[in-house]
């Protein structure tokens, strides 16, 4: 049934000679005759033509030159003894640069935003005589909310992504994958799983986009829902902070910067190995079949133009990420300053919401704050760590600030002072650093999923999965750490 | 995504340089994502890793990110650019090493190539990979006889003391065969120059068709190919439908039943009597 739409007349007389379905039919007995070996005599038909005329057109030197210096760095960084100790000290300084130059610029973005800017906005809304409440939504709520983003989140970003894009051109990212192949293949999953995996370290909704390179649909479901396991964008930040302040000060300060790089390393590695286990989990009882191979191409490595990276890593990533954080940020700062403002029953609203969620917090080794916060932030992971502190401000109302009013933290050592006097202990650093890692991944993501999939009870899955996974995770460490501690 | 885009003092078409072929570079306009009224369509097709994206970033302007491993472009982008007063819209297809449509990223490159019916498709292979990029490349001439070839990274082959002789190659191939770097953006005016030659049919392919087949499949070809092509006038690939359907290709198959091929025949007819118009379309 050949279409006529169109204005001109093709010539007709032809459909009469031979129809699509008699065409179709033909073909069909015709495959009778040409074989099972078709599809690979095809192969080695196209095969051989390539080979022919690029052997025609290419003249090779006469010698190989004897050091080939890519060679070399690839038989090193993909070695069985070698592989895994540069990729973790590969990314151990790359966090550590990070961690120990962000100190610095966070600080004096925070007396510009916070410090001179925040107050002379005040004063402008007390002098143009705006409302209490209007005065206190915009300013106290959302101006405040997305100033703190972008101090606490802007230079560990800046110095992060060039710094693993920077990696990524080089061509490492690769040599990465073919390490985790044999891994993945051992967990029942595909070895391009490794590259939607290093996708989702940069951002899960592109990581799951990216598992469309698995042409067979069971391991790219696996592929799908293990991708949370990947710290994104999102969660980096609240990686960095926490392990600075909680398990860099446990060290003497000129170990604190790789401590703390160190630590984040370990819950990297932890989702890595997750990734695995869930990978495994799954294809044994859900999603069991066969693993498929494929072949990897390990590129040239190319020398990365560094001006042109930076550039492209500071628009692309750190400009979009920190957009998308304060798009969301300043709804949550309203948010934040009403649940802080209205008030039921003679306390604000969010008193009542932390103290119901706190004997859960509590039994988890967190505390209502955190999982108010997680639920403020379902729409991004970038806003966490504002929310947390915004809300231990006002549950704790230190140093008069105004109710639900983020206040100046002049350094990490006034952050670690507001979340012990919110009843922080180190238990609660290292569980939120953990919970970061295994909760439900933000809505883009999992309405990413939603569409990728097709079906609502995988989006379902792919969301409760790491949460139940997280929770029992809190739990068990809390549990432990009660009992060693209580001993 | 950001988008760049050059105002122009003065309407290429208009400016008296148009046309010189010393001033390409100053002809190309890039027009980032603005794809209003475009002329012609432009696919770029290729394996990972060819610098595909940079092509794709020198032309348009966009600064799409790239990156050197498979599953960076898993969707389409598109982008523009005007070169000689014609508008062109670019889509880069995701990067594959082959169209034979095993995983989702081949069929969309194979689906826009062979659907998509783009005005040129721009092959770019790595010249220090000629062998194993050309896998690709045959594949794609089956499906259209509008392409070019760019053989893309000659500074690494520089580098690595390999020669390429492209005439030789562009005899081979029957297409138009352009040397770049272009992440030194050089050739990238020959390749401007050779997609508007094939754009406008100033070039006309003689693509290159796989010849090492068994007898076996050759008999099957000489009995399908003239079927497919009574019944649908004017496909440039019929020989590659037969192919297909031989193997088992649902889509394909699919295709040919509910006569989705049977439009693509009748648009080549519609493009080959307007190009017969000697009108320009502007």
């Amino acid at each position: 049934m050949t279409a006529s739409s169109s204005a001109l007349n093709p010539p007709r007389q032809s459909a009469a000679t031979a129809s699509p379905d008699d065409i179709f039919a033909a073909a069909q007995s015709l495959r009778w005759e040409v074989g099972r070996d078709f599809h690979q005599e095809l192969m080695e038909a196209i095969y051989t033509d390539a080979a022919r005329i690029a052997d025609r057109v290419v003249t090779r030197p006469e010698q190989k030159p004897r050091f080939d210096l890519d060679r070399t760095i690839d038989r090193l960084v993909t070695s069985r003894l070698w592989g895994f100790p540069i990729m973790i000290g590969l990314f151990t300084l790359v966090f550590w640069i990070t961690i120990s130059g962000a100190n610095v610029p966070s600080g004096l973005l925070n007396d510009l935003l916070i410090g001179l800017i925040h107050p002379w906005l005040k004063g402008l809304a007390a002098a143009a005589g705006l409302p209490w409440w209007l005065d206190g939504l915009l300013i106290d709520g959302i101006y405040l909310a997305t100033a703190w983003v972008v101090a606490v989140m802007l230079p560990p970003m800046a110095i992060f992504f060039p710094l693993f894009t920077l990696l990524e051109d080089f061509g490492y990212l690769p040599r990465l994958a073919f390490n985790l192949d044999a891994l993945f293949k051992r967990s029942g999953a595909h070895g391009k799983q490794a590259l939607s995996m290093m996708m989702g370290f940069g951002c899960n909704a592109a990581g799951v986009i990216a598992t469309r390179i698995i042409d067979s649909p069971r391991e790219r479901l696996i592929a799908i829902l293990t991708n949370n396991f990947a710290l994104c964008n999102g969660r980096w930040p609240t990686q960095i902070l926490i392990a600075s302040i909680f398990i860099g000060a446990l060290v003497p300060s000129y170990l604190a910067g790789i401590v703390s790089a160190l630590a984040v390393v370990g819950i990297a590695v932890l989702g890595v190995l997750l990734t695995f286990l869930v990978s495994a989990f799954l294809s044994r009882t859900w999603l069991r079949g066969e693993v498929s191979t494929f072949s990897l191409e390990l590129p040239p490595y190319r020398p990365p133009r560094i001006w042109q990276t930076i550039y492209t890593s500071l628009i692309d990533r750190t400009i979009y990420v920190l957009w998308r954080a304060i798009v969301f940020a300043a709804p949550a700062g309203a948010v934040i300053w009403l649940v802080a403002n209205v008030t039921v029953g003679g306390a604000p609203l969010a008193v009542h919401i932390v103290r119901l969620l706190d004997p859960v917090g509590v039994l988890i080794g967190l505390n209502g704050v955190i999982l108010l916060a997680y639920v403020i932030a379902i729409p991004a992971n970038e806003i966490v760590i504002p929310t947390v502190l915004m809300l231990t401000v006002l549950m704790t109302g230190t140093q008069g600030a105004g109710a639900g009013v983020m206040f100046e933290l002049e350094s990490q050592a006034d952050t670690l002072a507001l979340l012990q006097a919110g009843g922080w202990t180190l238990l609660t650093g290292v569980n939120l650093m953990l919970f970061s890692l295994l909760h439900n991944p933000c809505s883009t993501t999992i309405f990413t999923i939603y569409k990728e999939t097709g079906s609502r009870k995988w989006a379902a899955v792919s969301a409760l999965l790491p949460l139940t996974i997280g929770f029992i995770v809190t739990f068990f460490v809390a549990q432990v750490w009660r009992l060693a501690a209580g001993v | 995504m950001t988008t760049t885009t050059h105002t122009p003092t003065q309407s290429s078409s208009n400016s008296p340089c148009a046309g010189c072929p010393a001033h390409h570079s100053s002809n190309l306009l890039r027009l980032g994502v603005d794809m209003t009224d475009w002329d012609y369509v432009i696919a770029l097709a290729g394996n990972p890793n060819t610098g595909k994206s940079t092509v794709f970033n020198a032309l348009t302007g966009l600064r799409q990110h790239t990156g050197n491993w498979p599953g960076k472009t898993v969707t389409r982008a598109e982008g523009g650019y005007e070169f000689g007063g014609q508008r062109y819209k670019v889509v880069d297809l995701p990067g594959t090493y082959s169209l034979l449509a095993t995983s989702v990223d081949e069929e969309v490159a194979r689906d826009f190539i062979l659907f998509g019916q783009p005005d040129v498709t721009v092959i770019v292979v790595d010249a220090t990979r000629l062998e194993r990029n050309l896998n690709l490349a045959l594949q794609v001439l089956e499906i259209t006889d509008r392409a070019v070839l760019c053989l893309n990274l000659m500074d690494e082959a520089r580098r690595h003391k390999l020669a390429v002789d492209d005439r030789r190659l562009a005899r081979d191939l029957g297409i138009p065969v352009v040397p770049t770097a272009a992440r030194q953006r050089q050739g990238l005016d020959a390749l401007l120059q050779a997609v508007a030659d094939v754009a406008t049919g100033r070039f006309v392919c003689k693509p290159h068709r796989i010849r090492s087949q068994s007898p076996v499949i050759r008999r099957a070809l000489d009995r399908l190919v003239p079927r497919i092509e009574a019944a649908f006038p004017g496909l440039p690939n019929a020989r590659w439908v037969a192919l297909r359907l031989l193997d088992g290709d649902e889509r394909i198959a699919a295709a040919l039943r509910n006569g989705e091929l049977g439009e693509l025949s009748q648009n080549t007819i519609a493009t080959a009597s307007l190009t017969l118009d000697p009108t320009p379309a502007s």
